[in-house]
């Protein structure tokens, strides 16, 4: 039987840049602009921390890192898990403070996007078949295989279909439209999100997430130390990780109507964090809406809405942030940005800000239980990563 | 006897009505369309599925050996008939060559193989393709189209006997192409025609004539190559056949498809041939090769198939003149704002050749699930190495979910993913092409067809995607 990380780490102080199309800030100022305001929420000082997880995809190695902050020769790894790097980093560091190897660590999450010169990602290393015969297929293509499928399955309208993935958009630029830290702050009326050209068909540009750049910091302490450092802190309940053998892209029993590696990781989180009904016991979630599809998809693999029942709960208004789980309160990926490998960890800062009651605007009536999640690669072959905090012990 | 065993063709789906050519410059254009092979179509790929369409029926272990004729091969130096043996599955103790150069290559091969079995071979597969350029407002771009081939040719089960054939050769420049030229040059038409394709075409057809003692009443059908319809036209006349008995240039729907027309023009004939009919073979370039089939009553036995008739009908003729620019690479475009392809690895590509020409992966003996790309740990039983190979390239498919994606860069925009279940097990991600986008459903019917995936530094890929089914055999 596998254990748990319940309650043996803490998150004691936090830090995110704005995320946004940066153009006159490099990486090193993103890693030092999250870095410090997580120093200072924390009331440490750099030197304070021991062991740092970097989590970047497009970066390679742990120096850019310790090249911008500084870090008088500690250790640094150098984590990459497609989106799920920033959790990842983060999971990495909490197992390293519960084993005592180190009393503080930091995982810090950042990418550099908008230097590229394209819009989108390069994701050809996913793709790659050494004989040169793989598809080129996009990341965006590649999810709007799940909206025709569920449509189908489900005997949904297509037209209808569609109604359903702008509601997501609609709700989660209404979102970021709170957040003064988002890419994009502003509502968009559903028949823009409708209309708005095509991408990979039904997927118009509104449907799918902004590539930005960003940075997101958190630092983490043995529990019983938390309280030391602030009275506020939160706790970590649950830590999992889930990496798909490309099952469905080999077996047609796979119908691209879930994310099985997502159900796999929400099931071991909530395992570890003693979650028996998710749709009523988690207060809020920041889940990977890398794509509208995707966010509909997930609410069913982590047990928020019924096999096939999602869409309903969409248009009922179940994930707003004034319903009875709202998700991607900050505005998730589509209004917030995704800088790959900081996502992760921007989700945990909103979960966290939501725990501590300091999300302004955009603050949920006393949660309890937060949630973060995250899907990297395609969705017949994906990694996913998801991370469950708490506001008490126990 | 030595002969015919089996027959097959391709033509592009892709037409060009030769009026948009000539409206793109304010003139007229000539009738009819044009066959264009799509972006990820050339000659090597055009050959290889009109000898997959030739050996329906047939099992490839039995052949000796595989000639490739074209004048517009993928490389300079690298033979093809390499590629399209791996396509076709042939066993690897067979001999393999390309001919090219010549209007003549398709026949000559043709010729090469006849010889191979008359000399001991079981049989031979012979596969011919053209994808040639004329420049932009002359008539060799309006009248040249693209297409291919194929023919098994055997001594077991022959459907047309070959009775006899000549050649001659003669050093004669009328149309010509150095390595570094994109464009047929051509030489005053005059010239071309009298003292060229009149003069030794009828040499050549009047010496196997008379060696045969035979006259042009003897023949159902005359498959004669023309560099231009009216010029074939007035030769078959002068040579004293009917206009009944002259088999359809392919003119007005395919063009003329270089080495590969009077080939395809064959099989249209043997498509319509029956039992004892006697068809005169006749093509031309720096000399000319006649050949004497007649059709035995084995030909009425032969397997449905394609052929020529197969694709004739099935095609799209909305394309633009600039999409056959912007296909053959014939204007600089803008690049696309996306990251650049990276270059492909020769050791990546030679370990997987089984699956990258033969659209093989793999099936596990333990569970018998079958699995694309090839694997080693199987994907449902998890059990080690106890995979055999096994090929989808013949299996029917379907439409399991798609996508149209307008990101992606490609000269046919937008581009159709789709994820593909077979019949018997397995699953493939892979491009759609020559499909239309209003057309595309779950649970289509698909099929697999072979082509060019990219190119980088002159490293050419091939592959396999899907198409939407448009066709019955007959």
């Amino acid at each position: 039987m596998a254990g748990s990380i319940a309650d043996k780490v803490a998150i004691i102080g936090m830090g995110c840049t704005r995320f946004g199309e940066r153009w006159d800030t490099g990486l090193e100022d993103l890693l030092v602009e999250a870095a410090y305001e997580a120093y200072e929420d924390a009331g440490i000082e750099p030197k304070d921390i021991e062991a740092y997880w970097f989590g970047t995809c497009f970066s390679i190695s742990s120096l850019p890192m310790a090249l911008a902050l500084k870090t008088q020769f500690k250790p640094v790894t150098r984590i990459e898990n497609l989106c799920g790097t920033g959790t990842d980093a983060f999971r990495n560091a909490c197992y390293a403070v519960a084993s005592g190897a180190y009393d503080m660590a930091m995982a810090i999450g950042v990418e550099k996007l908008k230097d590229s010169g394209f819009s989108g990602l390069d994701i050809s290393d996913i793709t790659y078949r050494p004989d040169g015969t793989a598809p080129d297929i996009t990341a965006p293509a590649a999810f709007s295989f799940l909206a025709p499928a569920y449509f189908k399955k489900y005997g949904i309208d297509p037209k209808k279909g569609k109604e359903v993935l702008a509601r997501i958009a609609w709700k989660n630029h209404k979102n970021g439209s709170l957040n003064p830290k988002a890419q994009y702050r502003k509502e968009v009326p559903m028949e823009q999100i409708l209309k708005s050209p095509m991408i990979a068909a039904p997927l118009g540009v509104m449907d799918c997430s902004g590539i930005c750049d960003g940075s997101a910091a958190a630092i983490i302490v043995r529990a019983e130390d938390a309280k030391k450092y602030r009275s506020d802190p939160v706790y970590v309940k649950g830590l999992a990780v889930s990496t798909g053998p490309e099952a469905g892209g080999l077996y047609p029993d796979y119908d691209f109507t879930t994310l099985r590696e997502t159900y796999f990781a929400g099931q071991d989180a909530y395992r570890q964090a003693g979650i028996k009904n998710p749709r009523q016991e988690v207060s809020m979630a920041e889940v990977h809406d890398c794509f509208t599809p995707t966010e509909l998809i997930i609410y069913e693999d982590l047990g928020f809405s019924e096999r096939g029942k999602a869409w309903q709960d969409v248009l009922n208004g179940f994930f707003d942030l004034d319903g009875p789980l709202p998700v991607n309160p900050d505005g998730g990926l589509k209004s917030f940005g995704h800088p790959i490998g900081a996502s992760g960890i921007r989700m945990l800062y909103e979960m966290y800000k939501q725990l501590q009651g300091k999300a302004g605007p955009r603050q949920i009536k006393n949660p309890k239980v937060g949630m973060t999640h995250n899907i990297g690669g395609m969705p017949w072959k994906a990694v996913t990563a998801v991370t469950i905090i708490g506001k008490e012990l126990g | 006897m030595v002969g015919i065993t089996a027959y097959g063709a391709y033509v592009p789906f892709n037409r060009l009505e030769r009026k948009k050519i000539g409206e793109a410059f304010g003139e007229r254009g000539m009738p009819g369309e044009k066959a264009v092979a799509n972006y990820d179509e050339d000659s090597v790929t055009m050959a290889a599925t009109a000898a997959l369409d030739c050996l329906t029926g047939f099992e490839p272990a039995k052949i000796d050996g595989l000639y490739f004729a074209t004048t517009s091969a993928t490389y300079k130096e690298k033979l093809a008939a390499t590629t399209i043996a791996g396509v076709t599955d042939l066993r690897k103790d067979v001999r393999t060559a390309d001919f090219t150069d010549s209007m003549r290559a398709g026949s000559t091969a043709m010729l090469a193989a006849l010889d191979a079995v008359a000399g001991g071979a079981n049989s031979m597969l012979v596969c011919m393709a053209d994808c040639r350029l004329g420049g932009a407002t002359g008539a060799l771009e309006q009248t040249f189209g693209d297409g291919g081939a194929a023919f098994l040719i055997g001594k077991e089960g022959v459907i047309a006997e070959l009775e006899d054939a000549l050649s001659i050769s003669s050093e004669f420049v009328d149309y010509w192409r150095d390595a570094k030229d994109d464009f047929v040059r051509s030489w005053e038409e005059r010239f071309i025609i009298t003292e060229g394709y009149n003069r030794l075409v009828k040499e050549a057809v009047a010496r196997l004539l008379k060696k045969n003692n035979l006259t042009p009443k003897d023949f159902s059908k005359i498959v004669l190559y023309g560099p231009a319809p009216r010029h074939q036209a007035a030769l078959a006349q002068m040579l004293g056949f009917d206009k009944e008995q002259v088999q359809d240039n392919l003119y007005s729907t395919v063009g003329i498809a270089g080495v590969a027309n009077a080939p395809m023009m064959l099989v249209g004939a043997l498509e319509d041939a029956a039992p004892g009919d006697k068809i005169l073979v006749v093509t031309y370039g720096e000399g000319s090769d006649v050949l004497i089939f007649k059709a035995t009553d084995a030909i009425r036995q032969l397997p449905p198939r394609r052929a020529l008739r197969g694709y004739l009908e099935v095609k799209k003729s909305t394309m633009l003149y600039t999409t056959y620019l912007k296909w053959r690479k014939l204007i600089d475009l803008e690049p696309p704002r996306r990251p650049e392809p990276r270059s492909p690895s020769l050791p990546g590509m030679w370990r997987r050749y089984q699956q990258s020409l033969g659209l093989y992966g793999t099936k596990c003996m333990n569970c018998g699930t079958p699995q694309f790309p090839v694997q080693r740990v199987c994907t449902k039983c998890q059990a080690k190495d106890q995979m055999e190979p096994y090929t989808f390239k013949d299996k029917k498919a379907t439409i399991a979910t798609y996508t149209v994606d307008y990101l992606t860069a490609s000269p046919d925009p937008p581009v159709i993913f789709a994820v593909i279940d077979f019949e018997g097990g397995g699953r493939m991600i892979c491009e759609m092409t020559d499909s239309e986008v209003d057309k595309l459903d779950i649970g289509k019917e698909v099929k697999m067809s072979f082509r060019r995936i990219y190119e980088k530094n002159s490293i050419y890929v091939y592959g396999w995607k899907a198409m939407l089914k448009k066709e019955e055999v007959k």
